[in-house]
């Protein structure tokens, strides 16, 4: 027997949660903007909107592979060394446009490589992107990049707005985050890829039967979602003029994952939408500008910020619950 | 038909092309024993063996300075320190979850020694429970989310992981600087760190400790036994009644207590409180784990396996940095070692059995002459129309009553594929009644001399029935082969008995390599795999009287109780065995080159013997049989519904003497009544026939017979 408020919450669906976490995103946001002196001026509010950008694009990238069922763990570490080995390359002489080409040509590659493990060796992505993280920031420190941090190159001319540019105002990456957020929305909303996405998110083996490709399909979310990834890490490179790579190491791809649940697309695949992205991605946002300026040490945020996930893992087990009869032998 | 024999004999005469050479190749190196040890629990711990060597040859020529005596001291104890945490790691996996908390607590355990001895100045031995608990506690939580909660593993233990870092990150602000200023001086602590036993270092004797009990848990008891079940199939184990909730949330807490064992040992060894130890600690391990061959999902794996992977993991790291390599080689190498390992798991080890029970089948080479031509009226078997009109009973009441048998009263008796013993009462037999239910398929019957009926229950063994119904096991083990690879104890398809004068019962066992259902695969190696097996009801002995005979079926007791005649179904000829007199322990043929598969042999009134013949022989399967690679290559890649099988469907009824001798045939040459035969009991004057594959038993009358004879007048005398 559940609660009766639960039974209410399921009953209702997607639109509850996605509605609850937007009501206390903007009790937040007013609870901030009263209690706390220096968060509500336009300076604090564009730091903070360019501050969740990157991880408000990421988590576009990272939803459409939860929509379609599987998880990437290695969106942080491809994003920090495909980035970084392209600043090196202009570093070291190569014309911008052809450094470019060589990062979205490796970045594809990775997604070519994550999807191929996930789709066609069966491998529970986890374990295969777990791997394939190790693998990639491994590969790129031992044959690829000398050093931890890669500074931005001098003669990027128009890429470097990606981070740096306003346009009436707004701050250059939250309007890359918007236009992606918008192709990504219509493309899963109206584009034969998009509901084939749900369709095999939501039942694989079902999917496969009515005839969608469900392999090239998952290999094509893995590319897409790479590409994406490389976006996302120009615009932090250019945004703050490096790329760290020791970034792989840190808890942003846990962050990811937080915004994706939080927002209310089910780990079990099939559920949700962009529009949960950007509203997980404004409350989190929100949160930890918070804490920031609450001067709440980096340790304890960290702590923090595993009990919400928790939080959101327990409610999302409740709000979808995973079936017994289609879970699969290590589905963990 | 007549030419089909006509070609066969043609062909028989001559020889394939360098036969000779497929004879000798397969009667001198036999392959069964690679199925045999491929099926076996333990081979699947060869892969990870040999990988374990190949990377110590690999280190010991790259790296040669890891292999000095003080590195491998220093080796011993982070073996003994990560070995821990594998197992930990290693018990969550077979119960079908992960733990990436694994790092995360062992930091806290490594800081919370450190504080307790530098700063609180504990005893160790307070130290080390106090350490365990908590980390066993922190692994309760990560229990009760996971296994009561349902929540998914590799998240939740990854919440865990960042939250006890944080915790960590936490204290180590506030205690770093006291534990690294105070001087910690206590002789246990410096021989957890630093002390062996008898040259062997202290954390590798705790890890011995530990892995010795914890493969005696796993694999000798019930908990480990559930932890087994729970992984293998969750919802199975829910039914059978076990706790999984409770037995998964176990699995948590002893992970965390290991981790926490381990890392006392390693503050007890390096005093470090430093912010890395146990970080990226949860990826080697789960390496680890998965490279020595613990299968994703659980249900699979051994102690044996986690440490050969933890030798494995732990060489790869400290190879490459003996080596020199830059920063990032060691993560590329555990990421590529990661992937390959779970990609041979995925598509393999899962895969696995499928694998083997194509592998498994070794086809031997069998030549046997032609047979002589049923359609030739001249031959002893030829054919003739004498089954045409059986009168049949219990049509469509019974289904597969292979053998057939009356008492002492005329009640007849079959076995049938639901596990019954049915009786018909005599003398009319109409109505069929369930007389004991056992459970499998009861195959041979025979009675003894107090009127207990004995029967070969396939995959079962022998079981007897009592006149009250009352079933009872008499045996379903017997001594096991010395070298056998296999374990032949068990009885898999005890097939046809017969009971001597004194009482002993003889059996035939079909074959030790498969069950019943599996027949074809054992028609298509026609090897030696089948056995006959004495059983002494006088003081409750089995053991194997008679090896390696192929696929041997029908047993048949002599008058002279000295001797019996068995048929070997695949080989066509039944031979005699003494197993009293002056020939005792001596083989000898009776009957060769059948026409058919021999089946159930039954003595006639007149004194000579009733045999069935369950199956005519086919030239194409007898061409076969000079071909084992054929039938190697059929069974690898033809579905076995494709597969050339001994025909079972048309047989006939043959009277033979003592001597070997064709007295008379019977068939149904029409093939409508009764061709498919598998026993026989000659009866008052009339024969009655059992068919594993029938849906009746057929009855005809034999003109020439004895009127009064029966079977257990002629076994126990008149009463």
């Amino acid at each position: 027997m559940r609660p009766i408020g639960l039974n209410l919450l399921r009953s209702r669906k997607m639109g509850t949660q996605e509605m609850i976490v937007f009501l206390i995103f903007v009790a937040l946001f007013a609870g901030f903007s009263v209690f706390l002196p220096g968060f509500l001026n336009a300076n604090n509010i564009a730091l903070l909107l360019q501050a969740v950008s990157v991880l408000g694009i990421l988590s576009v990238a990272m939803g459409v592979i939860v929509i379609g069922g599987a998880i990437d763990l290695s969106i942080v570490a491809l994003m920090a060394m495909s980035v970084a080995w392209t600043l090196q390359l202009i570093n070291g002489g190569m014309p911008v446009p052809a450094a470019l080409a060589i990062g979205l040509a490796s970045v594809a590659l990775v997604g070519l490589i994550n999807g191929f493990l996930v789709a066609y060796v069966e491998i529970p992505p986890l374990f295969s992107t777990l791997a394939t993280a190790g693998c990639i920031y491994g590969f790129g420190r031992f044959v690829l990049i000398s050093q931890d941090t890669v500074y931005l190159p001098t003669n990027l001319g128009v890429i470097e707005e990606l981070g740096k540019g306003r346009v009436f105002g707004v701050p250059m990456p939250v309007i890359v985050f918007a236009v992606i957020a918008a192709v990504v929305g219509l493309l899963l909303k109206y584009t034969k890829f998009g509901r084939f996405t749900y369709a095999a998110g939501d039942n694989r083996a079902a999917a496969r039967i009515t005839g969608v490709p469900v392999r090239p399909l998952i290999v094509a979310q893995f590319v897409l979602s790479a590409f994406i990834a490389f976006i996302a890490g120009l615009v932090q490179a250019t945004a703050i003029n490096s790329m760290n790579t020791r970034i792989t190491d840190s808890l942003l791809v846990y962050e990811i994952i937080l915004v994706v649940v939080l927002g209310g697309i089910g780990l079990s695949g099939g559920k949700g939408g962009i529009r949960n992205v950007v509203v997980g991605t404004l409350l989190i946002g929100t949160f930890l500008n918070g804490m920031t300026i609450m001067d709440i040490q980096f340790t304890t945020q960290n702590a923090i910020k595993g009990l919400i996930l928790l939080t959101a893992i327990v409610i999302d087990q409740i709000v979808n619950p995973r079936d017994e009869q289609t879970s699969q032998q290590g589905d963990i | 038909m007549g030419t089909h024999f006509e070609a066969d004999r043609r062909q028989s005469e001559g020889n394939l092309p360098f036969e000779w050479l497929t004879r000798l190749r397969y009667r001198r190196f036999s392959t069964q024993m690679v199925g045999e040890i491929l099926s076996k629990q333990w081979a699947d711990s060869l892969v990870p063996a040999a990988s374990m060597v190949f990377v110590i040859i690999l280190f010991m020529i790259l790296a040669p300075g890891l292999f000095t005596a003080a590195n491998l001291s220093d080796m011993g104890r982070q073996l003994g320190e990560f070995g821990l945490v594998s197992i930990g790691m290693m018990i969550v996996m077979i119960g079908g979850g992960v733990d990436l908390s694994v790092g995360s607590i062992f930091a806290l355990g490594n800081l919370t020694a450190l504080a307790l001895t530098s700063i609180y100045d504990l005893p160790p031995l307070l130290v080390l429970p106090i350490v365990v608990c908590l980390c066993a506690f922190v692994g309760l939580i990560n229990g009760i989310l996971i296994g009561y909660f349902r929540l998914r593993a590799f998240l939740t233990t990854l919440v865990t992981l960042i939250t006890v870092r944080a915790l960590v990150d936490v204290l180590l602000l506030k205690f770093a600087v006291q534990i690294s200023a105070s001087f910690y001086d206590n002789p246990i602590w410096d021989f957890v760190g630093q002390g062996d036993v008898l040259g062997i270092p202290f954390s590798m004797v705790v890890l011995i400790v530990i892995a010795a009990i914890t493969h005696v848990v796993l694999s000798r008891t019930r908990l480990g036994w559930h932890i087994m079940a729970v992984g293998g199939s969750r919802r199975s184990a829910f039914n059978t009644g076990i706790a999984v909730r409770r037995t998964i949330c176990l699995t948590y807490v002893v992970s965390g207590a290991l981790a926490g064992l381990a890392a006392f040992l390693y503050a007890a060894r390096l005093g470090n409180s430093g912010s890395y130890p146990g970080v990226g600690m949860e990826i080697f391990a789960l390496t680890a784990v998965i490279v020595g061959g613990t299968s994703l999902g659980g249900g699979r794996g051994s102690v044996a396996k986690a440490m050969m992977g933890s030798i494995i993991v732990l060489l790869i790291n400290l190879g490459v940095v003996q080596m020199g390599l830059q920063s990032g080689s060691g993560q590329l190498f555990l990421g590529l070692v990661l992937l390959t390992a779970i990609a041979v798991d995925v598509r393999f080890v899962r895969n696995k059995d499928k694998i083997l029970s194509r592998l498994y089948m070794s086809p031997t080479y069998f030549r046997l002459p032609a047979p002589s031509d049923p359609d030739d009226p001249s031959s002893p078997y030829a054919m003739n129309d004498r089954l045409r009109d059986v009168d049949l009973i219990g049509l469509s009441q019974l289904d597969g009553a292979e053998d057939v048998i009356f008492d002492a009263d005329d009640n007849l008796y079959c076995g049938d594929r639901l596990g019954n013993i049915i009786r018909f009462d005599g003398p009319d037999y109409k109505t069929p009644k369930v007389f004991a239910h056992i459970g499998g398929h009861p195959l041979g019957l025979a009675f003894d001399r107090e009127g207990v009926l004995y029967t070969c229950v396939g995959g079962m063994g022998l079981y007897r029935v009592y006149p009250d119904g009352r079933v009872e096991k008499a045996t379903d083990q017997t001594n096991r082969t010395t070298f056998s690879i296999i374990d032949d104890s068990r009885m898999r398809l005890a097939d046809d008995l017969d009971i001597a004068p004194d009482g002993r019962i003889f059996f035939s066992e079909a074959t030790v390599r498969y069950d019943m259902e599996n027949w074809p695969s054992d028609a298509l190696e026609s090897r030696g795999n089948g056995r006959l097996i004495c059983y002494d009801p006088r003081d409750n002995s089995t053991r194997t009287i008679v090896r390696k005979r192929v696929f041997p079926n029908g047993v048949c007791v002599e008058p002279n109780g000295k001797s019996l005649l068995f048929a070997e179904s695949w080989a066509c000829r039944i031979s005699r065995y003494w197993f009293d007199g002056d020939k005792a322990g001596q083989i000898e043929p009776v009957l060769e080159n059948i026409i058919g598969y021999p089946d159930n042999i039954n003595r006639a009134s007149d004194g000579n013997y009733w045999m069935a013949i369950m199956g005519v022989r086919s030239p194409a399967l007898d061409l076969a049989l000079r071909m084992p690679s054929v039938r190697r290559r059929m069974a690898l890649e033809v579905a076995p519904d494709e597969w050339l099988y001994p025909n079972i469907n048309t047989g006939c009824v043959v009277k033979f003497t003592a001597e070997g001798k064709i007295l008379e045939t019977l068939w149904d040459r029409s093939a409508e009544n009764h061709p498919m035969i598998t026993s026989m009991r000659e009866h008052k004057g009339y024969l009655y026939l059992g068919g594993i594959l029938n849906n009746r038993i057929g009855r005809v009358r034999l003109p020439d017979a004895d009127p009064d004879w029966t079977g257990p007048a002629s076994y126990w005398g008149q009463r």
